[in-house]
């Protein structure tokens, strides 16, 4: 059979596609949703690209809390009575498409006048008339054709962010005068002396220096205070044999054009730190639309249903919630604080908070923690602690999250720069005590050209322009990383530590097997074409396992929510479904995901499903265990430890029923006795272990929905590079290691001609700008050819 | 020879006018999303079509009462 894939989403159809205007659709939502597009002369959105849509997610009363005047304010930009402005992140923003569809909402509606797409940063902003179309209408016309908002507690604690631009304005300062500098000093890099050139000089001179002024002090502040704390702290980093060349620089040309001596460096001084802020700029390159610092705010709902006295039901945001209030807990709504079941039936995923892939069964009067996921209709619940007191929250007052860690490693520049600083000032006044000895009056000059000549412009450009490059080259691979730095630790690390659900398997259960009596033809053909109509994930599974059969038309079919399905052909009756729902009174093993069978309420078994491990799983270990010692840390039992053994290299460590805080010790045990840990985990219950390691990557099967605080993401579907991808930051170092060379060889060529007092200004306007250059063609060449070797 | 004062000012000028510009176009936010304009820019135009507001109000109109049934999100 075919595959059919949906208009507008793409997905698989499955059996039973809809079909409707001469086109298919796996459901009604995507249906709903074509044609809302087409009867508004948006079926433009399908011609863009095919495929982009998203199947819409019911939205019945969960945004009720957009009614709250308070919440509505602190997410609004802009009020007024009859303009409004938000700006909405929505995660499902992808293509063309998308952007053009957000774009035209005003056909959609007309109370919306405008809205703009940010790309990068997947938000959307949007310009409405409030007395027509409230903010809870606007998002639930946007979850309606698939573009559900994501709205958090993280965007009601922060309200409107501040861009930072300094850096393009200064960026903008330096080149500005970079520019003005080289065309002034260009009539005297030859040195004729001609008359109108003598007459005007001055003039010129001045010029100069009224241009390098905000370029010193404003543009390049950023090194000069770096270098004054860095030294202040005794630990030199490469900003201040930088700071040392520029205020050099200055002051000598200052001097230079005062005393009439000459021109000075000016193109020298603006080139420099023109070059030095691009490469801060290209190292700025940052995935917006992730964020790697999300702490539990970011999961957490703004505000909750609570159920008052008057048993009417009413929206209170998250931080008032009191003990001993009720709440409502809708399907596949987080649980945001501590409390007490008190009635419905609660199956809570806590996969976020322990890494339990099972969902737990609880009864009414049994406890429930923050951040478990209400899977299964409306429970109600008595609240027993605040959201600050609640154990989920409590994860978080652990000190690792608060340090700053990028203080803690010190970059391979940096500790260049260390040496380097010593190097260059010895060389300096080496070379100044001989030419007192020689020449007193050449001695100043001498000293200062070594400093100038010397600035270590291309060494501090090695390292922003390979590893940035190599930030966008792992970021087309899906391999997002926080920062530069990250790559430089990625390639020092020793030691891979692995969790395990969610992380090396994937979130699908895709395998089962089947324990107990044998199924006549009969019975599984009944079976097959149960399942068919039904469209949970374990049936979808089952079904795809289940050899084929013909399709017959039931007589009875009933799917009982979070129970089974019964269906109905001639005399046989089979039920398919939760153990007590087809009458197996026996001890069931709860630690395994099952579906039972009955046939005409005989118990015939049960299909048990496992999980499935990522692709290449055994590649990857089987490579990283020749350079890494490995481990796996899993929050899970020990149900699947004889089948883990099997894939992984022998001998490798397990530790399984592993609480978030035995993960963070675990690695910080490590740390102590040297090793660089890399943690690679996926949930809340990794959180602490990925703060704490040298390198925390979570593995996401969709970047966009919620990873916790790390260094960096990695799509699912590149898990099998993982290998590859710490190998290509081993070879980025290298690469900087080489073109520290390169630069180096630059300055012996500089050194010389100061050393031996020949540095014209002309020579140091060649040879700086060369340098920097050429360090950043060679990287950027050399990241390219690792970056086309990348799968 | 003094024109060189001349030339000098109105050089300056033009530069400061281009950097000015520069400096209004960063504040005004141009330089946040570089990417977007580049795609928005090969839309295709429509044909612009009489289209009243009225219209379009009663087209969502009737997706307001009605209430999506997913299958998807059924239970099992």
């Amino acid at each position: 059979m075919d595959k059919v894939n949906c208009y507008h989403c793409g997905d698989d159809c499955g059996n039973r596609p809809i079909e409707h205007d001469g086109r298919n659709f796996c459901c009604n939502g995507c249906k709903t949703v074509y044609d809302i597009f087409s009867s508004n002369d948006l079926s433009y959105y399908y011609d863009l690209q095919s495929f982009a849509g998203a199947t819409p997610t019911a939205v019945e009363g969960k945004y009720d809390f957009l009614k709250e005047n308070t919440i509505v304010e602190r997410l609004l930009e802009f009020k007024e009575d009859k303009l409004n402005i938000v700006n909405l992140y929505i995660p499902h923003i992808h293509c063309s498409s998308c952007i053009w569809i957000l774009e035209n909402l005003n056909k959609l509606n007309a109370a919306i006048s405008s809205s703009q797409v940010d790309f990068p940063k997947k938000t959307v902003r949007i310009v409405f008339n409030p007395e027509v179309l409230d903010l809870k209408g606007l998002v639930i016309l946007l979850a309606r054709i698939g573009y559900e908002p994501y709205i958090s507690l993280d965007d009601y604690d922060k309200g409107a962010k501040e861009v930072n631009r300094s850096l393009i304005y200064k960026l903008g300062v330096a080149g500005f005068a970079f520019g003005n500098v080289m065309f002034l000093s260009f009539p005297e890099y030859f040195e004729v002396n001609e008359f109108w050139l003598e007459q005007y000089k001055g003039v010129f001179r001045w010029l100069m220096f009224i241009f390098s002024l905000p370029v010193v002090f404003y543009a390049g502040q950023d090194y000069l205070i770096s270098a004054y704390k860095s030294v202040r702290t005794g630990i030199l980093n490469i900003d201040v044999p930088i700071s040392l060349g520029i205020l050099v620089l200055f002051i000598r040309s200052t001097l230079e054009i005062i005393f009439d001596w000459g021109t000075g460096f000016f193109d020298s001084l603006t080139g420099l730190i023109f070059f030095l802020l691009l490469g801060k700029f290209f190292q700025q390159k940052t995935y917006s639309f992730l964020s790697f610092e999300r702490d539990y705010k970011s999961y957490f709902p703004i505000a909750i249903t609570r159920i008052n006295t008057e048993h009417n039901e009413e929206t209170a945001q998250v931080y008032d919630i009191k003990k001993g209030d009720r709440l409502l807990i809708r399907n596949e709504e987080l649980i945001p604080v501590d409390g007490i079941l008190i009635n419905g039936r609660a199956q809570i995923d806590y996969s976020f908070v322990t890494g339990e892939s099972e969902p737990v069964f609880k009864e009414s009067g049994d406890k429930i923690y923050a951040g478990g996921k209400q899977l299964d209709g409306a429970i109600e619940m008595d609240v027993l602690k605040t959201v600050s007191q609640s154990y989920l929250t409590q994860l978080w007052s652990n000190t690792v999250f608060e340090d700053d860690r990028s203080s803690r490693f010190q970059t391979l520049t940096d500790s260049i720069g260390k040496r380097f600083t010593l190097a260059v000032l010895t060389i300096a006044f080496v070379s100044t005590a001989l030419w007192l000895y020689i020449d007193s009056s050449m001695a100043m000059n001498v000293f200062t050209a070594v400093l100038i000549i010397a600035c270590p412009c291309a060494i501090a450009l090695a390292a922003p322009f390979t590893l940035g490059n190599m930030l966008r080259i792992f970021g087309c691979k899906k391999f997002y990383l926080k920062d530069t730095q990250t790559i430089e630790q990625l390639a020092q690390i020793d030691t891979a530590i692995f969790d395990k659900t969610g992380t090396i398997t994937t979130t699908q259960k895709s395998s089962a097997t089947y324990e107990g009596m044998r199924l006549t033809l009969e019975e599984e053909s009944l079976l097959k074409n149960t399942l068919r109509a039904s469209n949970h994930p374990l049936s979808r599974t089952l079904y795809d396992m289940l050899a084929t059969h013909n399709i017959v038309p039931l007589d009875d079919y009933h799917e009982h929510l979070g129970k089974g399905l019964e269906g109905k052909k001639d005399d046989d009756h089979i039920k398919v479904g939760s153990a007590e729902f087809v009458g197996n009174k026996t001890d069931i093993d709860s630690q395994k995901t099952s579906v039972h069978i009955s046939n005409n309420d005989n118990y015939k078994g049960r299909f048990v499903f496992h999980n499935h491990y990522r692709k290449g799983l055994k590649e990857v270990f089987s490579k990283l265990d020749t350079e890494f010692h490995l481990a796996i840390l899993s929050g899970d039992n020990e149900g699947e430890k004889n089948r883990l053994e099997k894939i992984i290299p022998k001998l490798t460590p397990m530790y399984f029923n592993q609480k978030p805080d035995d993960k963070l010790s675990f690695i910080k045990t490590l740390q102590e006795q040297g090793k660089k840990v890399m943690m690679v985990g996926d949930g809340l219950n990794d959180a602490g272990a990925l703060a704490q390691s040298n390198v925390g990557i979570a593995i996401s099967e969709n970047v966009n929905v919620f990873s916790p605080a790390c260094d960096g993401i990695l799509d699912a579907s590149k898990f099998k590079q993982l290998y590859d991808y710490i190998n290509a930051s081993k070879k980025a170092m290298k690469i900087i290691k080489l073109s520290f060379l390169l630069s180096f060889l630059y300055n012996v060529i500089g050194l010389y001609f100061a050393v031996t007092g020949q540095l014209e200004p002309v020579i140091a306007a060649i040879l700086m700008p060369l340098s920097s250059i050429s360090v950043v063609g060679f990287t950027t060449f050399a990241t390219n050819l690792l970056g086309k070797k990348l799968k | 020879m003094s024109v060189i004062y001349v030339l000098l000012t109105i050089s300056i000028i033009v530069a400061i006018i281009f950097f000015t510009a520069f400096i209004i176009s960063v504040r005004s936010g141009q330089y946040d999303d570089s990417y977007t304009p580049s795609v928005r820019m090969l839309f295709e135009d429509e044909l612009v079509k009489p289209s009243s507001s009225l219209d379009n109000d009663s087209t969502t109109e009737k997706f307001e009462n009605k209430s999506i049934q997913l299958n998807k999100s059924q239970k099992l």
